[in-house]
């Protein structure tokens, strides 16, 4: 039996299952400081969101690259080819 | 299903081989250029309601580009407003049934990003010079000038790939819960999918000003006054 396919799908859904844990807990503690920050400083809340949502999509970006990487072992697999 | 690797080809024109990703870009650039056209015809000191509605959006446009740069909108109105509508539009388009967003295909975001990185390079020589601009690799000091390389390589790269991932995987996803559970569905995931695209659009525009900026304060002989200097920037992003 060829374990390539099996091993390959398995390693996409841990990839994905794990690499969201990370940036979930990180985006998690960037809208609680920038809440935190609102919440003392009401009048700058257009900056703060401004580099939050800027910070997001760079924490978010790790998570993206889990996700790239699992569409490349279950989609362009070259041990697959 | 498809992979989203993939990309459909529609016809061939001699060796050239036309996706359907490209067909959407040139009705959109279409759409964009025609409209922009017809819209700022007639001009007029006492804007109409149309005019008015144009002018808030490039007055928001100006607002964001001097909030993240600290310098006067003008040079990057062009590059950075067209990047950012282009991208929303196109994000955009997934809501038109049957057609798949051009952004959710690897090629156009490279392009994107490939036009990002050549904007930073011209605004860069621009502000210092071919010399300040090379200079520009060894700040703060030699020691720096492969990881500089590096860096102005891979934030290209984790842009294109930022795009292609959050677009591509809503189409992905729709597709799926649409093949899973019928019609209506997948509804709240498009509704979704517009915040994301919008986000992406402005965090694509916003980066692309943000490393534009950085060359450009790098670059620059001196500083031409404090205020602009001393504003904190995210360099390092």
């Amino acid at each position: 039996m060829d374990y390539a396919p099996l091993a390959s799908i398995f390693c996409a859904a841990f990839a994905v299952a794990f690499g969201a844990i990370g940036p979930a807990l990180a985006e998690g503690r960037a809208v609680a400081a920038a809440m935190d920050a609102i919440a003392r400083q009401p009048d700058a809340a257009n900056t703060i969101s401004r580099t939050l949502f800027v910070g997001l999509a760079m924490i978010e970006t790790t998570a993206i690259y889990c996700l790239v990487i699992a569409l490349l072992l279950l989609f362009a697999n070259p041990l697959l080819a | 299903m498809n992979s989203p690797l993939d990309s459909t080809v529609l016809f061939q024109i001699g060796p050239v081989q036309i996706t359907q990703a490209i067909v959407t870009t040139w009705a959109i650039m279409a759409i964009l250029v025609i409209g922009a056209f017809a819209l700022t015809r007639r001009l007029d000191l006492r804007p109409t309601r149309r005019q008015a509605a144009l002018e808030m959006m490039v007055a928001t446009l100006d607002t964001q580009i001097t909030e993240t740069t600290g310098a006067a909108p003008t040079p990057y109105r062009g590059f950075i407003g067209t990047l950012f509508l282009f991208i929303l539009v196109a994000n955009w388009s997934s809501l038109v049934p049957g057609i798949d967003p051009p952004t959710a295909q690897l090629e156009t975001d490279a392009a994107l990003a490939v036009l990002v990185f050549m904007s930073v390079i011209w605004f860069g020589i621009r502000a210092g010079g071919v010399g300040g601009w090379l200079k520009s690799f060894a700040a703060p000091n030699p020691v720096m000038i492969p990881l500089n390389i590096l860096q102005s390589l891979t934030r290209v790269f984790s842009m294109f790939v930022r795009l292609f991932g959050n677009v591509m995987s809503g189409v992905f996803v729709i597709g799926i819960v649409a093949s899973l559970a019928g019609l209506l569905v997948p509804i709240p995931l498009m509704a979704l999918d517009l915040l994301t695209g919008l986000v992406q659009a402005y965090i694509f525009a916003v980066l692309a000003m943000v490393f534009i900026t950085s060359a450009v304060e790098d670059g620059a002989p001196s500083p031409p006054n404090a205020d602009i200097a001393a504003s904190p920037t995210k360099k390092d992003s």
